[in-house]
């Protein structure tokens, strides 16, 4: 009995401390400008399943993409289980569901311990390729300190959520073998892994010891699911999550095609119109918007979205062609300078009142000149990104900031930005000049 | 145009020359190429000439809104009144943001790539390769512009106009939507690149180096200008010839 109340507070505590960092996640978000992005919902659609759910953009490199998939698949199967540990958690039984589905239950755990294995393997590797193959992405200095841990405890955890799973499994497998299980009758669970896995590692222990095991097993499963789940708003880990809607949002106009700003539109119109009282009041009080972006609220709520959802794999900074040259820029780091400023900016507010200001800010402070001018807007970091994060937009909104409210570039580009105004192209030719090149 | 127009006649496509095709001497060669394509066509066409101005593109990728809008308005004013429908450019980075960024502003044409429109040439029938012409056999690479492949999904174009002139086709390993960027855009082209270790120009010309290919194709004047630059860098000038697939089929067909 105190073992079930122990349990409902728990999971109360749970989902609750979880959902409440949700909101705070989202309410972040939302502290982004707007945007539109929910027209065509079925190509929408299409693309989160075939993106989140298809992991298509994976497979573009096999070999992490196969162990993602093992990891991924037993991630999403063993919820199944996870739903049993509830209900048995909640009313006192014993794997509630083993009588009632009988053939198709062993069938399905069986599924999910053959795949926990698969995970398990595949978490190794891994652990692996960042510490001891050290894949050139996945050590780039801008992982040095937490991001670095971030990524293997994830990984222990992994491992050790697997080894629970086995546990309860293995103890429940030699008990019931010889009828002592709390579970009915007597014989094999039928367990693909368990049935040899018990056997082997806890079969002659005492009865005691492996009801503690078997104990152990299950309520360490329960409690890492729990710590997971509330480690994710705190890790690049939430993109487990987090990807479907960031798919789903995805931009679906081609990636050449930037936005144009609707206040210089109406500037450049009102420049333009002989009709125009230059003297008259702005229609509506509203302060103007900032040009460009010069931290993080001046982003649309999907790049903010986007930085919540990297999981830091480093794609786009491998494919990147300032940073394959060894420039400063990766966008990677564009995309976790983001999340860290918003997460920065967000808790400050929320702890010292509505007017605070640390005066900082993501131009500048976080990402910096030399990194945003190295950018050539080659969309290969889009391309690459397997859940369609968009780092190139921040770059180009955050040199617009330079460019617009600042006056700040490389004097070439000033240069080049009159010769276009003077001239008409961006090199210093008459445009009287354009048609020479017929006569040549 | 003007010219046309004075004449009462419409013509069927725009050549958007561009700024690089207008002054750069090397780009005035691909201009050059596309003409003879579209004369040995007869296909109508016309070039605004001195009323052409810069798209914005640079001006916009380098943060600059205003200078971009004051371009594009004034450009689309000038296309409106002629009331062009179709567009052809010899630019990738023109040809995006007309296409995809004019309409915004109240720009609406049928934009091409002149890869795209010398392959509906060809495939229409206007336009005819002998067989086993200067380039039968030849190993050709080609170097996908940003703005064509990655920024609007042209691939085959380019590539499918390769193929017509009985060259052996050979690809990088980086091509296509995984192609390396030549180190031009973003109005790169027009600054130094920032502090590193390598020029991208030359990563992107060691690729070429390792298909062994004679020629790399490309379809952007500033690709060009990269490109002929990382091929001079690696001393590969005798080895490797840049060339825009305009100018391919064009000496192809003894233009």
């Amino acid at each position: 009995m105190i073992s079930i109340l122990i349990f409902i507070v728990l999971t109360v505590i749970g989902f609750g401390f979880f959902g409440w960092n949700v909101s705070k996640v989202r309410a972040n978000i939302l502290l982004g400008r707007d945007l539109d992005r929910t027209d065509r919902k079925a190509e929408r659609w299409k693309v989160m399943t075939l993106v989140a759910l298809g992991q298509k953009k994976m497979f573009a490199r096999p070999i992490p993409a196969i162990l993602h998939l093992m990891l991924y698949a037993a991630f999403v199967i063993t919820q199944i289980e996870l739903i049993e540990i509830i209900v048995d958690g909640v009313t006192g039984n014993h794997r509630t569901f083993f009588a009632a589905l009988g053939g198709f239950y062993t069938f399905m755990l069986s599924f999910i311990e053959i795949l926990s294995i698969l995970a398990f393997i595949a978490t190794f590797m891994f652990l692996a390729r960042r510490n001891l193959l050290k894949v050139p992405r996945l050590v780039k200095s801008e992982l040095n300190g937490w991001p670095k841990l971030d990524a293997n405890l994830i990984l222990i955890a992994e491992i050790t959520l697997i080894c629970f799973i086995f546990m309860m499994n293995g103890a429940d497998e030699v008990l019931y073998n010889q009828g002592q299980s709390h579970l009915a009758g007597e014989g094999s669970l039928g367990l693909a892994m368990s049935s040899w896995i018990g056997p082997m590692l806890f079969g002659n222990m005492s009865l005691d010891t492996l009801h503690i095991i078997e104990r152990i097993g299950w309520w360490g499963h329960i409690l890492m699911v729990f710590g997971f789940l509330n480690f994710l708003p705190y890790s690049k880990h939430f993109h487990i999550l987090l990807a479907f809607p960031n798919t789903w949002y995805s931009n679906l106009n081609p990636k050449g095609q930037f936005n144009n700003i609707d206040s210089v539109t109406a500037e450049i119109k009102l420049m333009m119109d002989p009709n125009a009282d230059p003297y008259a009041a702005p229609a509506t009080d509203e302060v103007p918007q900032r040009f460009g972006a010069k931290d993080v609220t001046d982003l649309t709520w999907k790049s903010l979205l986007d930085a919540y959802t990297c999981t830091e794999c480093g794609r786009c900074t491998d494919v990147c062609p300032a940073n394959t040259t060894g420039k400063l820029l990766s966008p990677r780091k564009i995309m976790m300078d983001t999340r860290d400023r918003l997460v920065e900016y967000a808790d400050g507010k929320r702890k010292n009142g509505k007017d605070y200001d640390d005066g900082k800010s993501l131009n500048g402070d976080y990402v910096t000149a030399e990194e945003i001018w190295a950018c050539t807007s080659c969309n290969a970091c889009v391309d690459a990104c397997p859940v369609n994060i968009d780092p190139l937009t921040i770059i180009v909104d955050l040199r617009r900031f330079l460019v617009m409210e600042e006056s700040k570039m490389p004097s070439e580009l000033a240069g080049m930005n009159t010769n276009i105004e003077n001239n008409g192209a961006p090199w210093q030719f008459s445009p009287a000049d354009r048609l020479n090149w017929k006569d040549e | 145009m003007a010219e046309m127009v004075a004449q009462g006649e419409m013509p069927d496509i725009l050549f958007w020359v561009g700024c690089a095709g207008s002054f750069d001497d090397r780009a005035k060669k691909i201009t050059k190429a596309i003409v003879k394509i579209l004369n040995k066509c007869d296909v109508k066409f016309a070039v605004l000439g001195t009323e052409e101005s810069c798209t914005g593109d640079p001006a916009k990728r380098a943060g600059n809104e205003f200078v971009y809008q004051m371009q594009a308005i004034a450009n689309i004013e000038v296309l409106n009144a002629y009331e062009i429908k179709k567009i052809v450019t010899a630019c990738p980075h023109c040809f995006n943001i007309i296409k995809n960024e004019y309409p915004g502003l109240g720009g609406n044409y049928e934009v091409v790539h002149h890869s795209q429109y010398i392959q509906s040439l060809i495939n229409d029938g206007k336009l005819t390769l002998q067989d086993g012409g200067v380039y039968k056999g030849r190993k050709i690479t080609f170097h996908d512009p940003c703005y064509l492949g990655r920024g609007n999904d042209v691939y085959d174009a380019p590539r499918e106009l390769i193929e017509r002139l009985d060259a052996e086709l050979v690809e990088m390993k980086r091509c296509k939507s995984k192609g390396l960027c030549c180190g031009a855009g973003g109005a790169q082209m027009f600054k130094e690149a920032e502090k590193g270790d390598k020029e991208i120009n030359d990563e992107r010309t060691e690729d070429v180096v390792e298909t062994k290919a004679e020629i790399v194709a490309t379809g952007c004047p500033f690709c060009m200008t990269m490109m002929t630059d990382g091929v001079k860098t690696a001393n590969k000038e005798g080895a490797i010839e840049v060339l825009d697939v305009a100018e391919l089929i064009a000496n192809a067909a003894d233009l």
